[in-house]
C-alpha cells in the first residue's frame, strides 16, 4: 500500500461563524482519481482552498504528500487549475506556460510537449484572447501538468465544455493519471464521470455522504430497479392488483423492484403475454444514486 | 527567488509594453515636455536663465498632475483584476512568495514607469538644448527633474499596487486609485493654502506648513525640484522652496519613504489575500 498524496482527515472549514465544510475525510493514492461530486455551494470549491493553504482550518488536518497545506513542499506536489481562469488576453500560450513554469522553477523545454499533449501546437503563438473557451480551458490544463505533479487538483475542469473536448480533457488527465499523479477533480454531476474516475466522494451542504466506487455506492443506495409494464386494453387494473406499483395512464404501470427480485418479477410478466404488450427496464441511474447520497440526511431529519 | 522575482517581471513588463502602456506615456510626456520648452522658451532673455532650468521648472509642477496618473492607472489593476478573473489563485498556487509576487509587479510597472519618464524627458531634453543651448546649472536641473520624476513615478506604482491587493476588486481599485490621486495630488494642496491663508505668518507658517507640504509625496517633489533653482519664477505654495527649513533632498528622502512604507503595507496586505 502507497502512501496516499492527499490526505484529509475530518476537515472542517469556515467563513467566519459560517460552517463551510464539516468533518471531511478522505483520501486519494498516486495514480488514483478521485471525483468530489456536489451541488453549487456544496463545499468543493472551499474545500479546494484549503488544500491549497488559502484558507485556514477550522479543525481537523490536511496533508500534501505528508507537508501542510500551502508549505513549499505542499505546492510544488500540487498542480492546479481553478474553475473559473482568464489568462491574459495579450499574451500567447507559450508565454503563459513560461511564466509558470518559471514560477515552479521547471526546465522550458518541457512547453513544446506540454502544448502537444493538450492539442495547442498549432495556437502556441497567438494571443490567449483569440482562443476559443476550450481552448482556454486546455491551456489551463496543460499549465496544470507542468513538471510531474503528483497531485492534481482540478476545480470543475469540464464545465461549459462540449463533449468532444470534455473527452479528449479525460483522455489526458487518465493519461497523467497514468504516470503516477493523484488526481481531485471536482464535478456537478455523476453521469459526467461515469468510467472516468476510479472513486467517487459525495458532498453535500458541506458533509462528506459518501465514498467509494460508483459499483459499491449504486450496491450501497440499493435503489430500485423500475420496470414500466405496458398493458392490453382494459388489463391494467387487474395487473395493478396482483402486482403492485403505480398506475400511470389508462395503461401503463410502474413497478420498482430490488436487485434481487428483479429477475422473478420479470420471469412472471414475460409469461403474461395475454395481458402486457410491452415491458421497459430502466436500472437505477448514476443521477439516482448521487441524489439518494445527496439527500440522504435531509430525509433522515425530516 | 530571483528566478520567480524575474518571471513575474518578465510577465509584468510584457504585458505593459502589449497594453501600450509605457508608448502611451512616453508619447504624451514628450510632447508636455516639448510644448512647455518651446513655449516658454521666450521668458528666458527676460529671466536670465536658460530654457532647460525654466523648462524643468515649469515640467516638474505640470508632472506632479500626470505622473502620478499615469503611474495610478498602469497600477491599480495588477492584484484586483487578477482576483477577479481567477487568475492571481493560480500563481498563488506555485512555489512562489506572496511577496515576490508584490515586488515583481512593482519592478515592472517602476520600470515601465521610469522607461516612459527617462525617454521622454530626455528626448524633449535634447531638443531644447539643441534649439537653445544650455549650461551646467540647466543640464542638473534636468538631471534632477528626470531623476525625481523616476521616484515620484514609483511611489504611485506603489500606492496603486497596494491599493489594489486591498480592493480585491476592479471597480473598488479604480475608485480608490483616483480617489487618492484626487486628495494627494489636488486636494491636499487646496487644504494647505486653505491653513496658510487663515493662519498668516504665524508659527503654522514657518514651522509645521514645510512639513506638511513635504510629507505628500507630490508635493515634496515639486518641493525638491523647485528649492534648488534660483532663477525660476515660483508661486503659492511654491514660493515656499525660497525660506526651507530643511535642505532640499529632504523631499527625495519623503518620496524614498512614501516607497518603503506603500511597499510594507502592499506586501503586508498580499500575504493576506485569499483568492
Amino acid at each position: 500500500m502507497t502512501d496516499p498524496v492527499l490526505s484529509l482527515s475530518s476537515v472542517s472549514l469556515a467563513y467566519g461563524r459560517t460552517r463551510a465544510v464539516e468533518a471531511a475525510s478522505f483520501e486519494v493514492a498516486p495514480g488514483e482519481r478521485l471525483a468530489l461530486l456536489g451541488h453549487n455551494g456544496a463545499g468543493k470549491s472551499t474545500l479546494f482552498k484549503a488544500i491549497l493553504g488559502f484558507m485556514p482550518l477550522a479543525g481537523g488536518t490536511i496533508r500534501v504528500s505528508g507537508h501542510a497545506p500551502g508549505t513549499d513542499a505542499a505546492r510544488r506536489a500540487i498542480n492546479y487549475l481553478p474553475e473559473v481562469v482568464t489568462f491574459p488576453r495579450s499574451l500567447t500560450g507559450r508565454e503563459v506556460l513560461r511564466y509558470f513554469t518559471g514560477l515552479r522553477g521547471e526546465p522550458r523545454r518541457q512547453i513544446a510537449d506540454l502544448l502537444e499533449r493538450v492539442g495547442l501546437s498549432d495556437a502556441a503563438d497567438r494571443a490567449v484572447g483569440t482562443y476559443s473557451k476550450g481552448m482556454r480551458q486546455r491551456l489551463g490544463l496543460a499549465q496544470a501538468l507542468i513538471g510531474a505533479p503528483r497531485l492534481l487538483l482540478l476545480d470543475e475542469p469540464t464545465s461549459g465544455l462540449d463533449p468532444v473536448s470534455r473527452h479528449d480533457f479525460y483522455g489526458v488527465i487518465a493519461e497523467a493519471a497514468g504516470r503516477g499523479s493523484a488526481v481531485l477533480l471536482s464535478s456537478h454531476g455523476l453521469d459526467e464521470i461515469e468510467h472516468r474516475t476510479d472513486r467517487v466522494a459525495i458532498l453535500s451542504q458541506g458533509r462528506m455522504r459518501a465514498i467509494g466506487t460508483l459499483d459499491a455506492l449504486a450496491r450501497e443506495a440499493n435503489l430500485p430497479t423500475r420496470l414500466r409494464v405496458t398493458a392490453r386494453e382494459g388489463a391494467a387494473d387487474g395487473l395493478q392488483a396482483e402486482y403492485g406499483g403505480r398506475r400511470f395512464n389508462g395503461c401503463r404501470l410502474d413497478i420498482d423492484c430490488t436487485a434481487d427480485a428483479k429477475l422473478d418479477l420479470v420471469a412472471r410478466l414475460g409469461a403474461e403475454a395475454g395481458r402486457v404488450t410491452d415491458l421497459q427496464m430502466s436500472p437505477p441511474t448514476l443521477g439516482d444514486v448521487y441524489l439518494h447520497f445527496s439527500n440522504l440526511d435531509a430525509e433522515a431529519l425530516q | 527567488m530571483t528566478h520567480r522575482i524575474a518571471t513575474i517581471f518578465a510577465q509584468e513588463f510584457r504585458l505593459a509594453r502589449r497594453n501600450h502602456w509605457v508608448l502611451l506615456a512616453t508619447l504624451i510626456l514628450t510632447l508636455f515636455a516639448l510644448a512647455l520648452g518651446f513655449f516658454g522658451a521666450g521668458q528666458g532673455a527676460g529671466l536670465k536663465a536658460d530654457v532647460l532650468t525654466l523648462t524643468s521648472a515649469s515640467l516638474a509642477t505640470l508632472s506632479v498632475y500626470l505622473i502620478p496618473l499615469i503611474a495610478l492607472l498602469m497600477s491599480y489593476d495588477a492584484f484586483a483584476g487578477e482576483i477577479e478573473r481567477g487568475a492571481l489563485g493560480l500563481t498563488f498556487a506555485t512555489p512562489v512568495r506572496r511577496w515576490e509576487v508584490f515586488a515583481g509587479k512593482l519592478l515592472a510597472q517602476v520600470v515601465a514607469v521610469a522607461v516612459a519618464v527617462s525617454l521622454s524627458f530626455m528626448l524633449a531634453g535634447a531638443a531644447l538644448a539643441t534649439a537653445f543651448g544650455t549650461s551646467p546649472e540647466g543640464l542638473s536641473a534636468w538631471a534632477r527633474l528626470v531623476v525625481s520624476a523616476v521616484g515620484l513615478g514609483a511611489v504611485f506604482v506603489a500606492v496603486g499596487l497596494m491599493l489594489s491587493a486591498f480592493a480585491a476588486r476592479t471597480a473598488r481599485a479604480a475608485a480608490a486609485a483616483i480617489g487618492t490621486w484626487l486628495i494627494l495630488v489636488v486636494l491636499y494642496d487646496l487644504a494647505l493654502l486653505g491653513g496658510i491663508m487663515a493662519s498668516g505668518d504665524g508659527a503654522f507658517a514657518t514651522r509645521v506648513f514645510p512639513w506638511l507640504v513635504v510629507a505628500n509625496p507630490a508635493d515634496a517633489f515639486r518641493l525638491y525640484n523647485l528649492a534648488a533653482l534660483d532663477a525660476a519664477p515660483v508661486a503659492g505654495i511654491d514660493g515656499l522652496a525660497r525660506t526651507l527649513p530643511f535642505p532640499p533632498e529632504t523631499g527625495l528622502a519623503a518620496i524614498a519613504l512614501w516607497l518603503m512604507a506603500a511597499l510594507a503595507l502592499g506586501i503586508y496586505r498580499t500575504k493576506r489575500i485569499v483568492p
